[in-house]
């Protein structure tokens, strides 16, 4: 490779003609121009908290303009080829993104599941014309994404799913229900995976469609967490009617759409499709840890000066070992399914510092005043502690994962392998 | 080392290189007295002082030991041995322990308190006042002594970088001791649970491998994701401090308190895992027991780290 003086890099491919890309450092700087002259400063974005609606859907409005403002700068999708609206650079210019954008309000929820999976998944799996459609205006903020896979009956076992879509001529009617999508009600479209054959074993009779979520035969129900926050929803299908030219991949071949579907959602803070800032971890950091124990006199304490090292080791060690794990799973060092202890590793990690700041708010995390500062939410955090646990696949099922695709143990037993989907018994059929 | 001191390093980066020595060192329990030796080298390289005991360090016909710590120390860099000027002489008084090695090390190097600053004098173990007393100790491989300074006198020569201004030094040579602990215990939790592994599929119990009861297998993850982050950030800490970045003193003290603590439950857990033969002194996994568990207590334990990072948290704070 080689820089010219306009800081643009010529890489020559192998045998074919020579691309432009700009320069990872010239690109950085563009960035960062625009991102000090465009976005504002602001906090990590808590997705589990309660909030009003209209704070809620204000904040969406918001993410969708600065999507829009990217698009137009020519920063939105870094790693989305040029024909479908994106930028056509390579993931380090998106690395370079993510630094320059810590600390600035960005389109948070544009990101999971609109971008990864869904966006990824699209440009893997879609038909030109389906890429053409929806890329682009994925790219412009114009469409959120939603995935559907969790099922009321199925949260770990995904392939067990039991909603069906039926042939029709051009079309497939879907029925059945769907569970824990983050912001359905005021998301455009999902990916929504459906079991079209029950006479096969059930990895393979499932097929994957995409569809509008507001329309007739949808009914989006939110589910209320025991905080108050009503952003996860479930979604009823009845007689909902999606044509052929909806459905991504081949029939009865959703699985391994589906396979690459959950690695891209694993991937999700390592995607080149993904906007994720630096250093955000998510859940509590260990400043405000230091923070909260000085709010409540606790400074000097130092029991509670453990608890904040604590906090702060966890954080580095946890970056330590995702990038590990990432760099093992880029040399091949480690397998892909070496993602599972980068989760579990971060689902204990989040759990424990979110009771590391119930255990410093004291008192104050029981019953607070609404100025008492950063207690006020360690109480009601510590109530939903363990979503950091469950949320993004089980760390029950990572640890399956490890022990069985990491460590070579064996397989626990399954009673639904190798026998037609239908015959595979099931909890109470109401 | 520096190369005209005979020293020098494969990849350029000498810390790095000995901290995969450390890691092959703890994962095979070796014996040797590794942290002083190196330690001192460090230190007698960087200042230039004492050429001919550096080069018996390093050409192997002799071992120095560092007097660092004390009973019952608060701190991790103990100051209640006095260092203090008199005349063109100085004068050593107080006791260091536990000092690895002392007894069979020509050299020690002794970290002291001159005034309110810290000094650092070479001194021969054989010299007149130096009382070394063995003591015992956990790991089978590794000698521990009290070392009792009764007035002992060395000339200003003795000395290794300023008379009270050498707690930059000693800080650097506590970060390096750090990383090496870590990438020894990493070693170590690594041959235990490597070995556990291996037990977990050879073992029968009711017509099964215990590698097959899903009870088990969990506790094997939790193991493998522990394993996984103690190397990570003992490859962390030993990069940071090889290359002296500002996040250096932090990475080293998270290494020191998770490899602690996660490997300390890791070692327990191999031995709960092996039934009543990991309790046994016929069966090996004591020895990465013995050693992980000597280095919890080296350099400050995981609770003094953690709380070491909250003032350094401060410091950076107040740096910013």
């Amino acid at each position: 490779m080689t820089t010219d003086a306009t800081g643009t890099t010529t890489a020559a491919a192998t045998g074919s003609a020579a691309a432009q890309v700009e320069d990872v450092e010239a690109f950085r700087l563009r960035a960062r121009a625009w991102i000090q002259d465009n976005l504002t400063r602001g906090h990590a974005f808590a997705s589990l908290r309660d909030r009003p609606d209209e704070e809620e859907l204000a904040a969406v409005a918001r993410d969708r303009e600065i999507q829009r403002a990217l698009f137009d700068a020519g920063l939105a999708g870094i790693c989305f080829p040029k024909e479908y609206g994106g930028q056509g650079l390579t993931p380090a210019h998106q690395s370079a993104f993510n630094d320059e954008v810590a600390g600035y309000h960005y389109p948070a929820r544009l990101q999971a599941p609109t971008m990864v999976p869904c966006a990824a998944v699209l440009l893997e799996f879609g038909s030109e014309e389906q890429k053409r459609q929806h890329l682009p205006a994925i790219l412009k903020g114009e469409e959120i994404w939603m995935q559907m896979l969790s099922e009321p009956s199925s949260g770990s076992d995904a392939a067990g799913a039991l909603t069906t879509a039926v042939r029709e001529d051009d079309e497939w009617v879907l029925n059945g229900s769907k569970i824990w999508t983050t912001g359905a009600w005021w998301a455009d479209w999902a990916l929504v995976l459906a079991r079209t054959n029950w006479d096969v074993p059930k990895h393979r009779g499932l097929s994957v469609f995409i569809l509008p979520i507001h329309q007739q035969g949808v009914d989006v129900h939110r589910i209320e967490m025991l905080n108050g926050n009503r952003e996860f929803c479930q979604e009823f299908f009845s007689d909902v009617r999606i044509p052929d030219s909806d459905r991504i991949g081949d029939i009865d071949n959703g699985w391994s759409v589906c396979t690459r579907w959950l690695f891209h959602e694993r991937m999700l803070f390592h995607s080149p499709f993904a906007t994720m800032p630096s250093g955000g971890r998510g859940g509590r950091d260990s400043g405000s840890a230091l923070a909260l124990a000085r709010e409540v006199g606790r400074g000097d304490d130092p029991i509670a000066r453990d608890l904040v090292g604590e906090a702060i080791t966890l954080e580095l060690v946890g970056d330590a070992v995702t990038n590990r794990v990432m760099r093992g799973m880029t040399t091949g060092a480690m397998n892909d399914q070496s993602a599972a202890i980068v989760r579990l590793f971060g689902g204990l990690a989040g759990a424990r510092k979110t009771t590391i700041a119930f255990e410093l708010a004291g008192g104050e995390a029981g019953a607070w005043a609404d100025d008492d500062g950063l207690a006020t939410d360690a109480g009601v955090d510590q109530l939903m502690r363990q979503s950091a646990c469950i949320g993004g696949g089980t760390t029950e099922m990572a640890r399956n994962v490890i022990s069985e695709r990491v460590l070579g143990m064996p397989r626990e037993v399954s009673l639904d392998r190798d026998v037609p989907f239908r015959d595979v018994p099931r909890g109470s059929r109401r | 080392m520096r190369e005209e001191d005979g020293g020098g390093s494969i990849s350029g980066n000498g810390l790095v290189d000995l901290s995969i020595v450390a890691h092959e060192i703890g994962a095979h329990a070796a014996p040797g007295p590794l942290v002083p030796v190196n330690v001192v080298a460090g230190a007698l390289s960087r200042s230039g002082s004492h050429p001919d005991v550096l080069a018996g360090l390093l050409d192997g016909s002799a071992t120095a030991g560092w007097c660092l710590g004390e009973r019952a120390a608060k701190t991790l860099v103990p100051t209640g041995l006095e260092i203090a000027p008199d005349g063109d002489d100085l004068v050593i008084r107080g006791v260091k322990r536990p000092v690895e090695s002392a007894a069979q090390a020509s050299h020690l190097l002794v970290t002291g308190r001159t005034g309110d600053g810290l000094s650092q004098v070479l001194v021969p173990s054989d010299a007149a006042g130096v009382t070394v007393t063995p003591m015992k100790t956990v790991d089978l491989t590794r000698r521990f002594s009290a070392v009792a300074f009764d007035d002992v006198r060395v000339p200003k020569s003795a000395v290794v970088g300023e008379v009270g201004g050498a707690a930059a030094d000693v800080e650097l040579q506590l970060l390096q001791a750090l990383v090496l602990v870590a990438a020894e215990s990493t070693g170590a939790m690594q041959s235990a649970f490597d070995m556990t592994v291996q037990w977990a599929f050879d073992r029968y119990s009711f017509g099964r491998p215990l590698a097959s009861y899903q009870a088990l297998k969990h506790r094997f993850a939790d193991m493998k994701s522990w394993v996984e982050a103690a190397h990570a950030i003992s490859d962390d800490a030993a990069a940071a401090v090889a290359e002296g970045t500002p996040a250096a003193a932090s990475l080293a003290s998270a290494a020191k308190a998770f490899i602690g603590d996660s490997g300390g439950e890791l070692m327990q857990d191999c031995v709960q895992l092996h039934g009543g033969l990991g309790v046994t002194f016929e069966h090996d996994v004591h020895l990465f027991l013995r050693r992980h568990t000597l280095n919890q207590t080296l350099f400050g334990t995981s609770v003094q780290h953690r709380q070491r990072l909250t003032d350094l948290a401060e410091q950076q704070e107040n740096a910013a």
